[in-house]
């Protein structure tokens, strides 16, 4: 069906969307005159839960329909897979004794999750959330979607960034740039608000924690510090609740429910639902029927906020290591802005008040707020909004591992982005032809104490006397946030080859193999899809055939021709079953051409029939 | 191809002074990023967003280096040709020699857990400030004599002698400061590092 399109008579291009990938729930945003606005799904919801689950068939589906069958297929299905993304099995061994996720034995740089018969990785799974997103928006757009700005948390490592990136490519997503989460939301709240002054953004989510401070200045946005923690969120509270009502509910002697995933998953979300209206009533009760008897619990809000108040104080210290990073102080501090669902939670708004001697700002919706901030992003790179400009920093210093394992920093943490910093090697040995790189992350001054990121294998060397060579390595940082190596060689001047083998994470030829596998998938996919088509234009013809054997032209065929016609229903039904979408339409296109005269004879004899009944002028 | 290859004064427009209007530098700073931040160019090919992201690295390392008063003074040492690598906290400067080693005696104390030591190190901490206040007001002065001389000539480069002076001095109460700081509250220093 032809469509109209309105030509404005620019060089139209297509929506650049922002998305809010987060650990419970995400968004798609996009920029409208008017500004940013968050797309709706067919049934007008919002949110995709970031929830995903395979289906028998090995097809993955996202949100809301992965969130039902939590509850139906909890051993397909998974959420919260952001606390694994780029993180290897050692990292989450902990958090795996309170997530039900299964772990896959040939897990090792990159976790892989076991749903149903097959295995994903982290990115793998956040990808089924992405093309969720991208599908709903392209419904709501009318056109196809192709690029992104996606947000993450602004503590995440290079790892973390990596496979979020992964993800963006593994949906078709071109990432145009990664942006940080509580940077994203100043820019959604610095649309109309003051053009000068200095503010935090406190972003406490379902699995996340960051807070950044920020410089605004006519129209810039530059970030003096930022800290958080990757692993604290509304989930451990969750968990925490979780554990005690598992603990109410006992074992009466039988299997605890703790045993039974899709018991767990049914009280997690009784408990979700207190916690939610704990919000805002003074009491609330944690209410399941579970096999016959029905467990209850009335939470009050004092006991709520004894229960909670060491999760809300370890969001205090990245708070106060940040303000000693920005060198500044809380009477420094113009406004503060809320972000993520856990901010609903009025103790963590009072204990940030406390802190930053400031009432914190709660106009926008906490849980939209990111995906309006990215969309502004997006709008920003599509030169759709000129007049703001965000200058981010790296959260983590960059460091390389030098003799006895001490870490060299070579990029300090909150070092504006892009940033780079350029080393010289040379080797050891007479005619040494690798020299090996480690690159880490983190604070710590011993290379055990930080996040080993990539080994860089300047390979090739010319083969020199030991000491001769010079190779200037450069370290980069992006946008992104994301590492990227070169290497020259000093004495000739030519570019030095790298290999570079991450920690963590997939390799560019993982991630490529992927891809090809989705394309097939989806070839696969199309393949099933014009059999069951072909399958329907059969089913029609064969009724419409048998319907003409009954009929009186059906008589006046020859036994030959009948007996081409009786062949070529034989023919259908011989493939019908069968996977082959072209043959079967082969043999409908066969039973047409036989039944043509068929046809054409019923067409007179009706035609006649009607003549009869009817006077022509 | 590498930042370092790039002077900061010269990509900044602005003269090499050891002394500079700081307010002034950071309105360049705004300037620059917003002509060349990658964001501009994420529509533009692969080659002008390269050389964007290359120039927008040299701003930030840039603006980094000349803005705080210590760094902005190596830099322009390394680049004049007075580098102040290798003898950076090696020697002890002769008229502390003495208080170090005392001070090392109190830190092994504490760190072996004797309480003892902390209001010993706690006045040594207070020492150590006021010795950087004095290095960095010695700095200024020094800057002031080697913006008013002549480049290149002997005045420029005994004021420059100078400075390397006191830059490693400072380095070396700098370290002291953060060593007494680790043993007197080794939690905080374990999530806080050394800005060098």
């Amino acid at each position: 069906m032809g469509t109209f399109q309105i030509d404005f008579g620019e060089d139209r291009q297509s929506k650049i969307v922002g998305i809010d990938l987060g650990t419970t729930n995400s968004l798609i945003a996009v920029m409208d005159l008017t500004g940013p606005r968050i797309l709706e799904d067919a049934e007008g919801r919002k949110i995709v839960p970031s929830v995903v689950s395979s289906l028998p068939d090995g097809r993955l589906v996202a949100g809301e329909a992965a969130r039902e069958l939590l509850l139906t297929s909890p051993e397909r299905t998974v959420y919260s897979v952001k606390r694994l993304m780029g993180r290897g099995v050692n990292d989450v061994r902990e958090e795996l004794k309170l997530f039900p996720f299964r772990i896959a034995s040939d897990s090792e740089s990159v976790i892989k999750l076991q749903l149903g018969s097959r295995t994903y990785t982290p990115p793998e799974i956040s990808a089924a959330v992405l093309r969720q997103l991208k599908d709903n928006a392209e419904a709501a757009l009318g056109e196809p979607v192709s690029q992104a700005v996606i947000t993450v948390p602004a503590y995440f490592n290079d790892a973390q960034r990596q496979a979020t990136k992964d993800a963006g490519r593994l949906a078709g997503l071109e990432v145009l740039r990664l942006v940080n989460e509580p940077t994203a939301a100043s820019l959604a709240y610095g649309l109309d608000k003051r053009k000068e002054g200095v503010i935090a953004v406190y972003d406490f989510g379902g699995g996340t924690f960051d807070i950044s401070i920020l410089r605004l200045h006519d129209g810039i946005f530059e970030v003096l510090a930022t800290n958080g923690d990757t692993h604290l969120g509304g989930d451990d509270i969750d968990n925490l609740l979780l554990r005690i009502a598992i603990e109410d509910i006992g074992s009466d002697g039988g299997p605890s429910i703790a045993e039974d995933p899709e018991g767990v998953q049914r009280l997690r979300r009784a408990v979700i639902a207190a916690k939610e209206t704990l919000s805002f009533a003074p009491e609330a009760k944690i209410s399941l029927d579970y096999k016959g008897t029905e467990y209850q619990r009335l939470i009050d809000r004092s006991l709520f906020e004894r229960l909670i108040a060491p999760i809300v104080e370890r969001t205090l210290e990245p708070c106060r290591a940040c303000l000693a990073d920005a060198k500044l102080t809380p009477e420094d501090i113009n406004e503060v802005v809320m972000v993520g669902g856990s901010t609903r939670i009025p103790l963590v708004r009072t204990a940030v008040e406390r802190l930053f001697k400031a009432k914190p700002h709660t106009e926008l919706n906490p849980d939209e707020v990111v995906a309006l901030g990215a969309a502004v992003q997006a709008g920003i790179l599509s030169g759709e909004v000129q007049d703001q400009l965000l200058l981010d920093v790296t959260p983590l210093s960059l460091g390389i591992e030098t003799m006895g394992g001490v870490v060299s920093k070579l990029i300090h943490r909150n070092s504006t982005i892009p940033a780079s910093a350029t080393e010289a090697f040379t080797t050891a040995v007479d005619g040494q032809r690798n020299v090996l790189i480690h690159v880490l992350q983190g604070e710590r001054e011993l290379v055990k104490d930080c996040r080993s990121l990539a080994r860089f294998d300047l390979k090739d060397i010319d083969p020199v006397p030991a000491g001769f060579a010079r190779i200037e390595v450069r370290f980069l940082i992006d946008a992104n946030g994301i590492l990227n190596v070169t290497a020259r060689d000093a004495r000739t001047g030519k570019e030095q080859s790298v290999e570079v083998k991450p920690s963590y994470g997939l390799s560019e030829e993982q991630v490529e193999a992927m891809i090809q596998e989705s394309f097939d998938r989806a070839e696969e996919d199309l393949r099933e899809r014009q059999m069951r088509e072909a399958r329907v234009e059969a089913d029609s013809i064969l009724l419409a055939t048998e319907k003409a054997q009954k009929s009186e032209a059906w008589a006046h065929l020859s036994p030959e021709e009948r007996g081409v016609i009786e062949k070529a229903k034989a023919a259908i039904q011989a493939v019908y079953n069968g996977s082959d979408y072209r043959l079967l339409n082969e043999k409908i296109e066969a039973l047409n051409r036989a039944t043509q005269s068929l046809a054409e004879n019923m067409m007179n004899s009706a035609v006649r029939g009607a003549l009869k009944g009817t006077k022509i002028d | 191809m590498s930042s370092s290859s790039r002077n900061f004064y010269e990509f900044f427009g602005i003269e090499p002074k050891l002394d500079l209007d700081e307010s002034a530098l950071q309105k360049r700073f705004y300037e620059l990023s917003r002509v060349w931040h990658p964001d501009r160019f994420s529509r533009k090919g692969p080659e002008e967003s390269a050389r964007a992201m290359e120039n927008t690295a040299i701003i930030n390392d840039g603006y980094r280096t000349l803005r705080d008063p210590v760094r902005r003074a190596e830099y322009l040492l390394t680049e004049e040709g007075f580098p102040i690598g290798e003898q950076r906290s090696k020697d002890v400067p002769p008229e502390l020699l003495e208080e170090v080693f005392e001070l090392n005696m109190a830190l092994e104390e504490m760190r072996s857990g004797d309480e003892s030591a902390r209001p010993q190190l706690e006045e040594a901490r207070q020492k150590f400030v006021s010795m950087r206040t004095e290095i960095d007001g010695q700095l200024k002065s020094l800057f002031a004599k080697y913006d008013a001389s002549e480049s290149e000539s002997e005045t420029a480069k005994q004021a420059l002698h100078e400075v390397r002076g006191a830059l490693n001095k400072r380095r070396y109460v700098e370290n002291l400061i953060r060593d007494v700081d680790k043993a007197l509250n080794p939690a905080l220093s374990a999530a806080q590092t050394s800005e060098d």
